[in-house]
């Protein structure tokens, strides 16, 4: 058997005249996770989709535990599990009676079916609502019912296409931790986002995907080394030119503007004497500055510098947007 | 490296046949499930029929008598053209049952699945037949109130019962075909209504062709709605009638020729 449970080489995949996924490399060592990071309609779910045999692709193979998806998509599927980003459950069905769907759809013992729903409910903390319809769940209850929809049938490989998108800051944090205690199980995982602090907390190795490709891939580490560099950030008082003090900075590297022109950032190579020397010509020139830290880059900045665009453009905004998103996205990767 | 079992292939392609019924029953328990928990579908699937029935025999039926062939009751005529035209209007469903289930991704998350291919399509489909089967026998018990009676004896009303579900399985190719073209369960109500407008009123489900215009005339005469009516018709009021049920039946395998392998290829080209 291969050492990767998931492998892909050279996957394309068009729309018409588009590209969606446009010679993609993968490679998922048995028992660890891989984050895909990426905006919205950067081919994600289309890889996605290709690795759990629902699109064939036009060019390229991809094998998931030595079986070819194209060639062996039944075999494929008694091995993968998939929770999408829509919550793919059924509303009028009870939790209980979603699951015990999946135990029939997937082919279990007959006897498996309730003992395995009722397994699952309690490990999800879905319990007290395992008998109530599915539409009287909350957001992070139907996701959560997803995901363990999708682990009925003890998949060994995990894809999960946007957990945690459209959930609210405590049903991320409530998802990661199961997503966490699924992986301490030896579960081979694919998972998609557009979170840079989910890739960074959950994923052992990330691809950054943009326009269909993979741009860079690596460990968080890894792909923040690959900056070089440190951040000095200084945070602007009132009446300081903005203009005349980016280009006295731009002596020490590279510098941009922050949000409403209140901060410059200025990427050095060595943090801590370029810090004493900004300060040092900040005192001279007197300028009013209300803070200035150094900081590591953050994977914000390593996708910026990637692919010269934010992954999510406005934090605020992150959750509408994906909403949107959601709705839109076979649209969004068959237009592009 | 790890403990995973790879299932043997064999043993897969061996088994396909058996969990394509298997995995229609189960889509089916699910589909049924659902229908149970949203009553208020079945009640006004049910109200429906029920108030066309009403109408039709207590407001037109005075003035629709005087066009009907001598001796025949207007209640005995138009019960067989409420029992296609519940069945017709109840296939609609299909179509907005699957652009539901396209739209919440429970198709997509289907097809990842080691289920059979056909399982979507022939689980609705033999949901739909269960709940079609009890509204038409409720239609049925509905017309007795009202004063409809078969003159042609308890078989051939079995008969007619057996050839209406035939024809709302063909119709459910149809009406899956257009719910998962259109994608959206509102656009799949609204994209079916022409079609019934079509099909039912320009029919001889509830009025004889006798009193339309020539092209229409023309029209009514030769098409499914009217055609299944009329064999249903003959079929509980008598006269010469395997005809009719062979002209009616041919309908029902053209539109699944037609339609079935249309649903297929859309189901496999969405998600």
């Amino acid at each position: 058997m291969s050492e990767n449970a998931i492998e892909a080489v050279g996957l394309v995949k068009r729309f018409r005249d588009v590209v969606a996924v446009d010679g993609v490399d993968i490679a998922v060592p048995t028992g660890t996770i891989l984050g895909l990071l990426g905006p919205n309609g950067a081919g994600k779910t289309t890889i996605v989709r290709i690795l759990t045999t629902i699109l064939r692709p036009d060019a390229g193979r991809a094998t998931i535990l030595g079986l070819d998806v194209a060639e062996r998509p039944d075999d494929v599927r008694t091995i993968i599990g998939l929770a999408g980003q829509y919550a793919a459950v059924d509303d009028n069905l009870t939790g209980r009676e979603n699951l015990i769907l999946m135990g029939r759809l997937t082919h279990q013992p007959k006897a498996a079916h309730t003992v395995r729903a009722a397994e699952l409910l309690d490990q999800f903390r879905l319990d007290d609502a395992a008998d109530r319809p599915v539409r009287t769940y909350s957001g992070g209850m139907r996701r959560r019912l997803d995901l363990a929809a999708a682990l009925v049938h003890r998949p060994p490989i995990l894809f999960l296409d946007e957990p945690t998108t459209g959930l609210d800051p405590k049903g991320r944090q409530d998802l990661w931790g199961v997503i966490e205690g699924l992986v301490a199980d030896g579960t081979t995982l694919l998972l998609t986002t557009q979170y840079l602090e989910e890739a960074d907390r959950l994923a052992d190795r990330i691809a950054v995907v943009d326009h269909g490709q993979v741009i860079a891939e690596g460990t968080a580490t890894e792909l923040k080394a690959r900056l070089g560099s440190t951040i000095v950030t200084v945070e602007l008082g009132d009446g300081v030119d903005v203009d005349g003090l980016k280009g006295t900075l731009a002596s020490f590297g590279p510098v941009t503007l922050g949000d409403e022109r209140r901060s410059i950032d200025v990427k050095v190579g060595d943090g801590s004497r370029a810090l004493l020397e900004i300060v040092r010509v900040l005192d001279r020139d007197a300028v009013a500055v209300e803070g200035v830290t150094v900081r590591s880059p953050s994977l914000d900045d390593v996708f910026l510098e990637l692919t010269g665009h934010t992954a999510v453009a406005d934090g605020a905004d992150a959750a509408d947007a994906a909403d949107a998103a959601d709705n839109t996205d076979l649209d969004q990767e068959s237009l592009r | 490296m790890s403990a995973v079992t790879i299932p043997t292939p064999g043993v897969v392609t061996g088994h396909r046949r058996s969990t394509a019924v298997q995995d229609a029953l189960s889509v089916a328990w699910r589909n049924l499930k659902g229908m149970s928990r949203t009553p208020q579908v079945i009640v006004f699937s049910t109200i429906q029929p029920i108030i066309f029935v009403l109408n039709f025999r207590f407001v037109f039926g005075g003035a629709l008598s005087g066009a009907l062939p001598q001796g025949v009751p207007y209640v005995d005529f138009l019960m067989p053209g409420i029992f296609v035209q519940t069945v017709t209007f109840g296939s609609t469903a299909i179509a907005v049952g699957m652009a539901n289930d396209l739209g919440t991704g429970l198709i997509e998350r289907f097809r990842s699945l080691p289920m059979a291919r056909s399982a979507v399509l022939a689980g609705r489909t033999i949901a739909d037949l269960v709940r079609n089967a009890l509204v038409v026998a409720l239609m049925i018990l509905v017309g007795f109130a009202v004063g409809f009676r078969i003159h042609a004896g308890v078989p051939a009303l079995f008969g007619a019962f057996l050839l209406l579900l035939t024809f709302m399985f063909a119709l459910s190719w149809v009406f899956a075909t257009i719910g998962l073209a259109v994608g959206d369960p509102e656009a799949a109500q609204a994209a079916t209504f022409p079609l019934m407008a079509v099909l039912v009123f320009a029919s001889t489900a509830f009025v004889p062709a006798a009193t339309m215009p020539g092209w229409l005339q023309a029209y009514a005469d030769h098409q499914p709605v009217s055609d299944v009516a009329d064999a249903v018709r003959a079929l509980v009021l008598g006269g010469p009638t395997a005809g009719r049920v062979a002209i009616a039946l041919l309908w029902c395998a053209g539109i699944v020729v037609v339609f079935a392998p249309l649903a297929v290829a859309r189901y496999r080209r969405v998600a």
